[in-house]
């Protein structure tokens, strides 16, 4: 090897990680908790990795833990493809390869400090915004006012229900909960998620609001937004796409000019304006 | 640096000479056509050819490579290719393309798989002779090159004029036989130069390149997309021979004992359906047109904001021949977008 290439890191090289634990959260959803072999690992919310398993390829996942974690990290798998069936199949122990932490468009973290935020998920889009608010609750005193929405489409897909339930009685954090479907089980609000944009009891035009869905929310929350004047400037969407590399460099994630894995996943909604292709 | 004279005969024997020691990579004839391939012979090297059916590309992002082997449970071990060889006969539009494609996979995140073989090799670059049936590089300013390579050769008649531009060519001409161009001679690669910067056109531009990307920044909800997706078959063959299409996939093979495998890159194209297919059925860019604007978009806007401002497409024509259903030629879109909106 040439003197130029042999100091460099070979960008598509994973590092093991072992599989400290993994569970069950649902039908369809893993958690994981995975700490890397060779040391610790730093990263900042909104930032994701590409995990590989030999022999089957890689899939890029976002980081659903707080740095505030420690040397560990966490992941949610929703069983979908042929790398998220086999991550299913993953036991305690196991080894896995991980590429990252990857993307510089993350969440705003020192800019949120200060002001008050609103989180908006749906579905597992809980599970990367689940990093920066619990980066916010681990240093409340950094963060103004938090409202989290979550909108889940049934009782039994629900995620994280004793975080939630623990996130509802702290005094400094206003969570609002909805079904889509109704259930004997449910007690609380039932409704697409964009009905519980209303109830926020913080000023939404002077928060930041971090939205995470299926690509179909965001259209809805987008317009929920506008009808209270939230400035684009505040509003803060995570993007998925197909990615190979999550380097910049295979194409996949493009969407108009843009990388998803270099200027995503979080982009500000007034970066998107250029990209039609975005939603 | 000098300009050297070699003889066409003492070329051949330096040609000769060097594929006794190096492992020379030269433009050959393929049936009626010509392309790159492993030399075994000075006879047979063609540098008076048009353009090759697959641009030199290959040698640096082949259209598969391994980039890691594997073991289940295992650490991932990088595989790099670090063979030295000659790349003979590389027009100035590849020449172009190969440069805009180091700084693609150097920016950013450096590519050690591209870059190691791109460290490995040594370019000789050649002057065009005759212009293929669809070249427009004139158009795009990469008719004649100056930079990228280790040395140019212009052929000039009875012997080759041959400039090395880097201690790698300096090296490599020492073992020529050949003397100090003469002013006659340097005035006849002079000739050269003028003639190929007008006359590599078989498809004219009607602006200037670099306004390419004010063009295109009105043009996103033009027809044109529509109509000329209309009989795009998405075979992606106009990807497949571009200097300057650099996507790709990356998939793992197992081996037989079912424990280890490698993880392998290959050539992918936008133009293809499912490039941007996430499971379980999501695909992001699915529309014909959408995926056909695409490659236009990303030869004359996307890209070139990475690359200090060029543009992607080098004019080589090989999408024009490659394509069926004859919809891929760069300049025809373009110009109809600048008949319809102008270049302000």
């Amino acid at each position: 090897m040439c003197q130029c290439c042999a100091e460099k890191k070979d960008i598509y090289l994973p590092q093991l990680a072992t599989v400290a634990d993994i569970s069950q959260m649902n039908a369809t959803e893993k958690y994981l908790r995975l700490a890397m072999e060779d040391g610790p690992f730093d990263y900042i919310p909104g930032q994701f990795v590409e995990v590989s398993l030999a022999g089957i390829g890689e899939a890029p996942i976002t980081i659903s833990s707080s740095p505030t974690l420690g040397d560990s990290f966490e992941l949610v798998v929703r069983k979908i493809g042929r790398v998220s069936n086999a991550i299913h199949n993953l036991q305690r122990g196991d080894k896995v390869g991980i590429r990252g932490p990857l993307g510089q468009g993350i969440y705003p973290v020192e800019e949120a400090k200060g002001r008050n935020l609103v989180f908006i998920c749906g579905g597992i889009g809980l599970v990367p915004q689940r990093s920066f608010i619990k980066y916010v609750l681990d240093n409340r005193g950094d963060y103004g006012d938090v409202a989290i929405l979550q909108g889940t489409k049934s009782y039994d897909l629900r995620l994280f229900t004793s975080e939630i339930e623990a996130w509802s009685k702290r005094g400094d954090v206003q969570m609002l909960e909805t079904l889509d479907e109704g259930d004997a089980r449910w007690k609380g609000n039932v409704g697409v998620v964009t009905r519980l944009v209303s109830k926020v009891e913080t000023d939404l035009k002077s928060a930041l609001i971090l939205v995470c869905g299926p690509p179909i929310m965001y259209k809805f929350v987008l317009m929920a937004l506008a009808e209270h004047d939230v400035p684009h400037g505040n509003v803060f969407l995570n993007l998925e796409r197909k990615m190979k590399c999550g380097v910049g460099k295979c194409g996949h994630c493009q969407i108009n000019h843009a990388y998803v894995c270099m200027s995503g996943p979080v982009f500000r909604y007034s970066d998107l304006a250029s990209l039609p292709e975005a939603i | 640096m000098t300009v050297r004279k070699i003889t066409k005969n003492d070329f051949a024997n330096f040609v000769e000479a060097l594929i006794r020691t190096e492992k020379v990579i030269g433009v050959q004839a393929k049936w009626d056509r010509f392309d790159f391939a492993p030399l075994e012979s000075a006879e047979a090297l063609r540098l008076d050819y048009d353009v090759t059916l697959q641009p030199p590309k290959k040698y640096f992002l082949p259209p598969a490579e391994v980039l890691l082997t594997f073991e289940v449970g295992g650490p991932y071990q990088s595989q790099l290719d670090g063979q030295e060889f000659l790349l003979l006969g590389v027009h100035p539009y590849d020449m172009v393309a190969i440069n805009q494609m180091d700084e693609l996979f150097r920016q950013d995140n450096y590519d050690t798989h591209y870059m190691t073989r791109r460290n490995h090799a040594t370019i000789v670059a050649c002057d065009v002779l005759r212009p293929s049936d669809h070249v427009f590089a004139s158009s795009m300013g990469a008719a004649v090159v100056r930079k990228g390579y280790d040395v140019l050769l212009t052929d000039v008649g009875d012997s080759f004029l041959a400039e090395a531009a880097t201690p790698k060519g300096e090296k490599l001409l020492a073992r020529a036989k050949a003397v100090p161009a003469d002013p006659q001679a340097l005035k006849r690669r002079e000739d050269v130069w003028a003639r190929n910067k007008k006359s590599l056109n078989r498809h004219e531009l009607k602006c200037d390149p670099a306004y390419l990307p004010k063009v295109l920044a009105k043009s996103y909800k033009h027809p044109v997309w529509e109509e000329k997706a209309k009989t795009c078959f998405s075979c992606g063959s106009c990807n497949q021979v571009c200097p300057t299409c650099y996507c790709f996939n990356v998939q793992d093979d197992v081996n037989w004992d079912l424990k280890t495998g490698q993880r392998v890159r290959e050539w992918d194209g936008c133009l293809l359906d499912g490039f941007t297919k996430v499971a379980p059925a999501h695909e992001f860019r699915k529309a014909r047109a959408d995926r056909f604007r695409h490659r236009l978009y990303r030869k004359a806007a996307y890209v070139p904001p990475k690359i200090g401002g060029q543009i992607a497409c080098v004019g080589c024509g090989r999408c024009v021949g490659a394509c069926l259903p004859d919809i891929a030629n760069p300049v025809s879109i373009y110009n109809q977008l600048i008949d319809d909106l102008g270049i302000g």
